[in-house]
């Protein structure tokens, strides 16, 4: 599934992340294939969205985390 | 270790405490230099033990190697100078440790010494990560620091250790011919599970005050209300400063009057220089306290919260979250502002967010606003809280605003760029402020408004002291006090010459020297006004306002009508009349073709918008 289609709160790891100009960005941010990720919160308007990636907060709009394919770990676990 | 003098570079990602380490190092002593021919500005900054020199270079934050925008670019480029730096000094986030070694690890390969300063232990040690120095000094072999930044733990002992020899880090990162950035932070992993553990994870306050910041309509009002707030702060506290320094520069004028033997000299000096120092010195109190409160705000975490909840609706504009900074600090002065667009990844959002941000009312329209307002506008209550002058000049800001937004659709649809942009950006955790490094912003902010805005004011202010004074008949004397002199001068020539374009929106040859005047600054047109209705004070407002009121046509008619004061009021809203900022925006997009298509836009608007308005309060 992407990123966009997760719900605030649960938690999901990375599994790949489409070609795209800003590809490289997000894996310098560390969007890395394996790390966790999980959405905290929306902007107004559902967008941009901001992640928790491991040790802090990553914001990115829905485009760029619609690129972002992730498979869902507890949709029920919030640590 | 002795005579020696080596350059060390400070790198890191934003938000690390970077500037706090560099401010706390050199002790503030440092100095902005610009590399020649380019909009690159390093901090250097000098570090001496004995006879061992350190120059230290900060660079701006970048989380990588392969710079997004032209900041990063700024950030790299030191590493390909000559001589090269000796030793980098790495500057990393104790409590994010694993993106914040990504850079690292892209620049340990280059076979440059290094050492590493873990920055931000106290948050680390919050949220319960324990790293071991000891484990990852000999895992890299290098050496490494705990330091706290904020309160100086641990880097006098670091900066003893920058004079002794450094190491070039021996840990591989990725393997030889994989650099992926999968394989880099499948190293960074490994390397950390060996060095750090996690003891208990506990949440910081930042979940709690973002539910706030970004919450749907509370976010909005809180932002709205900090605008007020500020703007608030910056008219009611820079008035006094700002009364000084009229006061102080009318005191060394009347000075210099009663003591220096008359000639042209003497007025060249009185009338030209210091007028021009004069100008562009009062505008600093409003300019320091409003980038005081916008470092204050960038400082603390909040403008990210803002960028944050802004993006969508700036997208829509062909801007992005991270105009909000430029185009707030356009309020401000947009020289500044526009240096300020550099960390905007997309070309085509940087350019939009340049063009755009001098319709900003900047400080520099107030004292115009402020002139025209009381002549045209009764101070009756509205609403019984609120004046209707206050409301005017209210409007005048939403004006500019409007106009910037409305200038940046079009530029959307105009301006033809393929590469899609982009938000993608750290929110940083919210910590209380760091006033060594605001201060320091606000103070370089400043002088970049006075050495760069500056030189073209004072440069202007002489030529056009020298046009106002002399004219094309050569037995004149002229003296500045008499209006009907001013006629007769080149730059009543020039205003002559101009009138009949300038007629469809209601100004004469008079209104005409003042925007011409005004084109080295907006403010000069009060300075302008008070040299034709000789009111010899500039800050003798009631009297120059009363002449102005006073001034009729052959026909009777006054000059300054409701449509008139209104019309000049929207042309000084819109018009491009500021040299400095053409500059600088040559300076930013490195073509001359951007601050051109700037000049034309904005003075075609400005003409529209007058002429609308004298035709219809006419």
């Amino acid at each position: 599934m992407r990123l966009t289609e997760l719900p605030i709160g649960s938690i999901a790891r990375i599994s790949s992340i489409e070609d795209s100009p800003y590809k490289e960005k997000l894996q310098e941010m560390g969007c890395i294939p394996g790390v966790l990720v999980k959405p905290v919160m929306m902007a107004p308007f559902g967008d941009p969205i901001a992640f928790e990636l491991e040790e802090y907060t990553l914001s990115m709009r829905k485009n760029e985390a619609y690129s972002i394919q992730v498979n869902l770990l507890n949709p029920l676990f919030n640590s | 270790m002795d005579n020696k003098s080596s350059k060390i570079v400070l790198v890191g990602n934003p938000n690390c405490g970077k500037s706090s380490l560099f401010n706390n190092l050199t002790k503030l002593k440092q100095k902005i230099t610009n590399v020649p021919g380019t909009t690159i500005e390093n901090k250097v900054g000098t570090l001496t033990q004995s006879k061992h020199k350190i120059q230290l270079i900060d660079t701006p934050g970048t989380y990588s190697f392969n710079p997004k925008s032209l900041d990063e670019k700024e950030a790299i480029r030191v590493f390909f100078e000559d001589p090269s730096p000796d030793t980098i000094l790495y500057i990393a986030d104790a409590s994010n440790l694993k993106r914040n070694l990504f850079y690292f690890s892209q620049l340990a390969q280059h076979g440059t010494p290094m050492v590493l300063a873990l920055n931000m232990i106290d948050i680390a040690d919050f949220k319960g990560f324990e790293i071991d120095v000891e484990r990852l000094e000999k895992e890299l072999g290098i050496r490494v620091f705990k330091i706290n930044a904020r309160t100086g733990e641990g880097v006098s002992t670091l900066k003893k250790a920058l004079f002794q020899d450094q190491f070039v880090p021996h840990f591989t990162f990725g393997s030889e011919n994989d650099h992926t950035h999968e394989s880099h932070y499948d190293s960074i992993t490994k390397l950390l599970n060996k060095t750090t553990k996690i003891k208990t994870k506990r949440e910081l306050t930042t979940s709690k005050i973002d539910a706030f910041a970004t919450h749907p309509i509370l976010g909005y009002l809180i932002f709205l209300l900090v605008l007020l707030f500020i703007f608030q702060s910056v008219f009611t506290l820079a008035s006094y400063p700002m009364d000084w320094i009229e006061n102080g520069f009318g005191m060394l004028g009347e000075y210099l009057t009663e003591t220096l033997p008359d000639g042209w000299v003497k007025k060249l000096i009185i009338h030209g220089l210091l007028a021009g120092i004069a100008g562009v010195v009062v505008f600093v109190p409003q300019i320091a306290i409003l980038f005081f409160f916008m470092s204050l705000l960038e400082d603390t975490g909040y403008m990210a919260r803002v960028s944050f909840i802004m993006d969508k609706m700036l997208r829509g504009l062909g801007l992005s979250g991270k105009s909000v900074v430029p185009l707030l600090s356009g309020a401000a002065c947009a020289i500044p502002a526009i240096m300020s667009t550099r960390n905007i990844e997309n070309w085509k959002d940087r350019l939009i967010t340049i063009m755009v941000t001098p319709l900003m009312s900047c400080s520099a329209r107030l004292p115009v606003y402020t002139l025209l307002i009381s002549m045209a506008i009764p101070n009756t209550p509205v609403l019984g809280f609120v004046s209707l002058q206050a409301l005017v000049m209210l409007s005048m800001y939403v004006l500019g605003t409007v106009a910037a937004l409305v200038a940046a659709i079009v530029f959307k649809w105009a301006i033809k760029y393929t590469i899609p942009s982009y938000f993608i950006m750290e929110l940083p955790v919210y910590h209380s402020p760091r006033w060594g490094n605001i201060w320091v912003n606000c103070w370089q902010k400043s002088r970049s408004f006075v050495t760069e805005a500056g030189k073209i004011i004072l440069i202007i202010s002489v030529v056009l002291w020298f046009l106002a004074s002399y004219g094309p008949t050569t037995d004149q004397s002229f003296s500045i006090q008499e209006s009907a002199t001013l006629e007769q001068s080149y730059a009543g020539h020039f205003g002559k010459a101009i009138e009949p374009s300038i007629s469809p929106i209601g100004f004469d040859w008079k209104i005409g020297i003042a925007l011409i005047t005004s084109f080295a600054a907006r403010e000069v047109f009060v300075g302008t006004m008070s040299t034709i209705y000789s009111v010899g004070d500039e800050e003798n407002f009631d009297q120059l306002r009363e002449k102005m009121k006073k001034d009729r046509h052959k026909s009777g008619e006054p000059v300054y009508s409701l449509a008139v004061i209104l019309s000049l009021m929207v042309f000084y809203a819109f018009a491009m009349q500021c040299m400095s900022t053409l500059a600088v925006v040559y300076k930013e997009t490195r073509s001359w073709k951007w601050p051109a298509i700037q000049f034309v836009y904005m003075t075609a608007l400005a003409y529209f918008g007058s002429w609308v308005v004298f035709n219809v309060f006419g």
